[in-house]
C-alpha cells in the first residue's frame, strides 16, 4: 500500500506518494529529480547519499522514505539554492583543489556542513572524525580537510561582520 | 539493492505495536532506526512482510536522568543523542564513549542504543559497558511489563531473551557507585566504522586501594559478550598492581572464546583479550582512585 507523505526539501514543501519499500535516496533522485544526492554502497557506509533530516546528517539510503513524513531535509542542491551563488563549502572544495572524481563531494559537504553547524571552529582531528562515515576512493583527504577548515574559518569571518 | 516489498505500521503508543506484533505473526520486524534491519532487507538475509516501526511513539526517545533512579534510556534514543548528552557525559562517560564509538556520523544519527543491544552482535560496541554498569532492559509485553538485567538478556548471535511480541521499551542504568571507575576498549581493522574484533569493558570499585568489585565483559570472543568471572576473581580483594592487572589479562584470555573469522585470527582475538583487559583494569582503576576524596 503507498503512503502519501509530505516533506519540506530545500525550503521547498513536496507531497509525494511512496511505497514503505523506497528509501529517501531513491524518492530524492527519482521522483524529485534531485540527483545530485549520489548513491554509492547502499549499506550506509560510503556516505555518498549523506543528507541532512531535521539538521542531522543521515544516510538517505538507509532512511525509507514514509519516515521522512513531515521532516526538513537538505540536500546538496540546497547549499546553492540560486544555482549560481555557491556556499562557502563549495567554493572552498572548488579553490583547494578537493575535488577529483566529484562522486563523494556533495556527501561530503553536507557532513561538512552538519560539522560545522555544530562545531563553527573544529580541530582537523574534528573534521577526520566527522568525514569517518564518508568515503572518497580518489584518495583525497588532505584537501578535503583543507578546504573545510578554510570553510569554517571563512564562514567565523562573515558571521563576526555581522556582529 | 533495493528493498523488497513490506507492509509499513508506525504506531503510536507502545500497546499498539504490541498488538500489530501479535497480529502480523512472528515474521514481522520491529524496527528502531533500522540501519542494521534494512541493511540485512537489503543483503536479502531477512525477508519481513511487515515493518514496525517505534520511531512514532511519543516520548520513546527520551533519555532521563535522575540522582537516585539513574539514567533511563528510551528505545528510540539516538545514537548521537547518548554519546552527547551532559549528564551522560558527566556521570555515565563510558557509556557516551560506547555509543560514540559505534559505527559513523550519519549511522549514530539514525541508530539507537537500544537498537544496538536489541540486533544481539556479540562484537557490539554497546553492550560490554552497559552489562558492566548493571542495566536492566525494561520490557513490555503481551503479559504486561518485566525488567530483566542486561547480562542475562543476550542467548546467542542474533538471540535475546525476548519472548514473541515482547519489546524493550528502554534501558535504565544505574548510578555508578561511590569510588568506582569504568573503562571500554574496542579494536577493529579500520578502527572506525567497522564491526570489532574484540572488545572489553569494565566497571571497578575501589575502598581505598582495594579492588572491592569489579564486573568485566569480553566482546566479540564468543556467541554473546562474555563475563570475565575468573579475571574478576583473580583482581577481587586486591591492589590492581602491574602484575594482578597481567594475570588477570591471561585469565579473562584463557576464559573466551574467539573464533577465527574475517575481523580477526582466534590467536590474534586471545592476545588482545589480555592486551584490552589489562588496559581497561587499569583506566578503570585510574579514574576510580582519581573519583576518592582526598
Amino acid at each position: 500500500m503507498k503512503h502519501v507523505i509530505t516533506l519540506n526539501v530545500n525550503g521547498d514543501p513536496y507531497t509525494v506518494s511512496v511505497d514503505p519499500s523506497q528509501t529517501l535516496n531513491e524518492v530524492l533522485r527519482e521522483e524529485l529529480n534531485l540527483t545530485g544526492v549520489k548513491l554509492g554502497c547502499g549499506s550506509g557506509d560510503c556516505g555518498a547519499c549523506t543528507v541532512l533530516m531535521d539538521g542531522r546528517a543521515v544516510s538517505s539510503c538507509l532512511t525509507l522514505a514514509v519516515e521522512a513524513e513531515g521532516k526538513d531535509i537538505l540536500t546538496v542542491e540546497g547549499l546553492a539554492p540560486s544555482g549560481e551563488k555557491l556556499h562557502v563549502i563549495q567554493e572552498e572544495f572548488i579553490d583547494k583543489g578537493a575535488i577529483q572524481c566529484g562522486f563523494c563531494t556533495a556527501g561530503m559537504e553536507m557532513s561538512a556542513l552538519h560539522l560545522l553547524n555544530k562545531n563553527p571552529s573544529p580541530t582537523e582531528t574534528e573534521i577526520r572524525e566527522a568525514l569517518s562515515g564518508n568515503l572518497c576512493r580518489c584518495t583525497g583527504y588532505a584537501k578535503i580537510v583543507e578546504a573545510i577548515s578554510s570553510a569554517a574559518q571563512r564562514m567565523n569571518d562573515a558571521s563576526e561582520r555581522n556582529q | 539493492m533495493r528493498l523488497s516489498k513490506f507492509d509499513f505500521h508506525a504506531p503510536k503508543t507502545i500497546s499498539e505495536a504490541i498488538e500489530l506484533l501479535q497480529s502480523k505473526g512472528p515474521d514481522a520486524r520491529l524496527m528502531a532506526g533500522g540501519t542494521d534491519l534494512l541493511m540485512k532487507m537489503k543483503h536479502g538475509a531477512v525477508k519481513p512482510p511487515c515493518l514496525i516501526s517505534l520511531k512514532s511513539v511519543p516520548g520513546l526517545n527520551a533519555i532521563r536522568f535522575d540522582e537516585s533512579a539513574g539514567l533511563t534510556i528510551g528505545a528510540t534514543a539516538l545514537l548521537s543523542e547518548v554519546a552527547e548528552h551532559p549528564d551522560i557525559l558527566r556521570h555515565y562517560p563510558t557509556v557516551a564513549q560506547a555509543a560514540r564509538a559505534t559505527a559513523n556520523v550519519q549511522v549514530r544519527n539514525m541508530g539507537t542504543v537500544v537498537g544496538n543491544l536489541c540486533n544481539a552482535s556479540p562484537a557490539a560496541d554497546n553492550p560490554p559497558i552497559h552489562m558492566a554498569m548493571r542495566a536492566v532492559v525494561l520490557i513490555e509485553g503481551p503479559g504486561g511489563k518485566r525488567e530483566l538485567p542486561l547480562d542475562e538478556f543476550f542467548r546467542g548471535p542474533g538471540v535475546t531473551a525476548l519472548l514473541p511480541a515482547e519489546i524493550v521499551t528502554g534501558l535504565r542504568v544505574p548510578r555508578m557507585p561511590v569510588n568506582a571507575g569504568t573503562a571500554y576498549h574496542s579494536l577493529s581493522a579500520r578502527g572506525k566504522l567497522d564491526c570489532n574484533a574484540v572488545g572489553a569493558a569494565v566497571m571497578l570499585t575501589l575502598k581505598g586501594k582495594i579492588c572491592e568489585d569489579v564486573r568485566l565483559f569480553i566482546s566479540a570472543c564468543g556467541p554473546t559478550p562474555l563475563r570475565g568471572r575468573k579475571a574478576e576473581e583473580m583482581v577481587r580483594g586486591k591492589e590492581l598492581t602491574e602484575e594482578i592487572a597481567a594475570k588477570a589479562g591471561a585469565e579473562a584470555a584463557e576464559e573466551s572464546l574467539p573464533i577465527t573469522d574475517l575481523r580477526a585470527s582466534a590467536d590474534y582475538r586471545t592476545e588482545m583479550v589480555a592486551v584490552l583487559t589489562r588496559r581497561v583494569l587499569k583506566e578503570a582503576c585510574q579514574m576510580a582512585l582519581t573519583s576518592q576524596p582526598a
